[in-house]
């Protein structure tokens, strides 16, 4: 098995066995957050350019911690001292980094499909740190990975997630990600929040839509949580009150999910409004263990990008879609790059 | 708002499916070791590493993937027929301390480390199947030191090939075999290939 795209854009396209290649990946990088070195020369010489179209202080401490434990450099380009701010086009902004040649993009965004598109005129693999309300690949990998190492799979559970699903592309991810092993998900919000369409969005994998958080809890295997994103709310909205009331996972609640339940949120919490300080804190929940396997699975992913990646590339001067895809196709075809005589017994 | 994307049209793929190699065929020239002079050349060696500790007290063996992991267990199983002490055991992949991964291979598939002791003050022995570079070794050890600081490090393999790159030694060594360069020496253990010898295969063009 190996992973066959060059770019990290979304779950969606990726098969079962090829997300259970990445998780397999990540677990020795799990091990090296062990270790009290945890600094590699893999990817020395190397730089990751990471781009925050979008304010993250987690996603991105985070990935920049997996690429300097792996020994490679980063470049930094953050929101607020961005020349998005003077008028610089977005494409243009990633020309401009990849003219610094880095050898990888990582890249969030707060428009939806932003990180495919710039990866179709970029010749270095690009990986998406989350896009608008599209995906969140790797929150999706480091959730499903922290499920299985709990629970030692992450086939047929029943899933509940929790919160403002409509602005969610972390929820998009882990219904991509999950819904590829069978598991059926629960979503519970209030109404304004849980929009009909994400049913719809896998087809094949069961996805239903409650209103009550008793009735969502019932026999959960793991119960996703998401952060009530104030920063986000265009029209309706709900008051800090009536969540707590009807939302807000506290113990009593908790007890109506299976006894093994896991409880997961991608951070911030804010406690004593979507979940109460006691289940944060308590047995069930894996927020750190997310955070740990956040680290491993970026190490993955860059690795995989980045460690193998050779010379053959064409050129980056034709910045134009069709042209970009024509290539790759010539490549598949008919163009075997160089092969590398391979020393063995080494 | 639930977004769709053309994965197929903008899906771009890397090399790694298309490497194809030069029409090659591999010819056995001699059988070096038989089922039973591999056994009795790690009980051998087993003996000679008790000896030279001066014992199994902070002895621990860590066998390099693949061939190293079975070897080293072998000599840990011959080292409990001496002394009646178990001497732990670990593993270690090499893959992300390689000097040359972006030579090899696009994506070398990454295996689990197990070392499932404290290394710090340990006297360890690392266990490969054959010397040759050096590289392997070197790599090993980086990857070694970054879990801490043993006592000492030593090196034993079950075939010495020469053609060292590097000023890497083996302090326990199965056997010296002369080789040329086009010569590959594949160690078949039945853990790995359900057979057990040691053959030298030459490679021809």
């Amino acid at each position: 098995m190996s992973y066959r795209f060059r770019d990290l854009l979304a779950l969606e396209p990726l098969s079962a066995a090829e997300i259970s290649f990445l998780l397999d990946q990540s677990k020795p990088f799990q091990e090296i957050q062990r270790h009290p070195l945890k600094k590699l020369a893999t990817l020395r010489g190397k730089t990751v350019a990471l781009a925050f179209f979008e304010n993250s202080t987690r996603t991105r401490i985070s990935f920049n911690t997996a690429a300097s434990r792996l020994g490679a450099d980063t470049m930094n380009l953050q929101a607020e001292a961005s020349s998005l701010k003077k008028g610089e086009t977005l494409l243009d902004t990633a020309f401009n980094l990849n003219a610094m040649k880095p050898d990888c993009l990582v890249m969030r965004h707060f428009s939806s499909g932003a990180a495919d598109y710039v990866a179709r005129h970029l010749d270095i693999p690009v990986v998406n740190a989350g896009d608008g309300t599209h995906e969140h690949p790797s929150q999706g990998l480091l959730d499903a990975l922290t499920i299985r190492d709990r629970k030692g799979t992450i086939e047929n559970l029943n899933v509940t997630i929790l919160g403002d699903l409509s602005h969610s592309r972390v929820a998009r991810s882990n219904i991509h990600l999950l819904g590829k092993f069978g598991c059926r998900f629960t979503l519970c919000g209030p109404a304004m929040w849980v929009p009909q369409e994400l049913e719809e969005i896998a087809p094949g994998t069961p996805i239903r839509s409650v209103y009550k958080i008793e009735e969502a809890l019932e026999d959960a295997d793991v119960i996703i949580m998401l952060r009530v994103q104030t920063e986000r709310q265009h029209e309706a909205s709900i008051s800090a009150n009536d969540y707590i009331h009807g939302y807000q996972l506290n113990a009593e609640r908790l007890k109506r999910a299976k006894p093994d339940a896991l409880v997961l949120h991608p951070g911030p919490m804010n406690r004593g409004i979507e979940i109460t300080p006691d289940v944060a804190d308590g047995p069930q929940s894996c927020v750190l263990e997310q955070v740990t396997n956040g680290v491993a699975v970026r190490m993955a992913i860059l690795y995989l990008l980045v460690a193998g990646e050779q010379a053959t590339h064409p050129a980056a001067s034709e910045p134009v879609a069709h042209n970009r895809r024509a290539t790759d196709r010539a490549q598949q075809n008919n163009e075997p790059p160089e092969p590398v005589p391979q020393k063995r017994n080494s | 708002m639930a977004l769709k994307f053309s994965n197929s049209a903008s899906a771009r793929f890397t090399g790694a499916l298309m490497l194809e190699f030069r029409p090659m065929r591999i010819v056995e020239k001699r059988q070096l070791m038989s089922a039973a002079e591999i056994d009795r050349t790690l009980q051998r060696v087993a003996h000679e590493i008790v000896e030279k500790s001066g014992g199994t007290k902070h002895l621990a063996l860590i066998g390099i993937r693949r061939r190293g992991v079975p070897l080293a267990k072998r000599i840990a199983q011959a080292m409990r027929g001496i002394d009646g002490v178990d001497v732990p055991v670990g593993t270690l992949d090499i893959t992300l301390y390689r000097d040359d991964l972006s030579k090899v291979a696009p994506q070398a598939v990454l295996q689990s480390s197990e070392i499932p002791f404290e290394v710090e003050g340990m006297d360890l022995v690392l266990v490969d199947d054959v010397l040759y570079t050096g590289r392997t070794i070197r790599a090993a050890m980086n990857g070694l030191f970054d879990l801490g600081r043993p006592r000492r490090v030593s090196l034993c393999v079950l075939i010495d090939r020469g053609h060292r790159e590097m000023p890497i030694e083996a302090q326990y060594i199965g056997r010296v075999v002369q080789t040329s360069d086009t010569e590959i020496i594949e160690v078949r253990l039945r853990e790995i290939d359900n057979e057990e010898r040691v053959v030298l295969v030459d490679r021809v063009e």
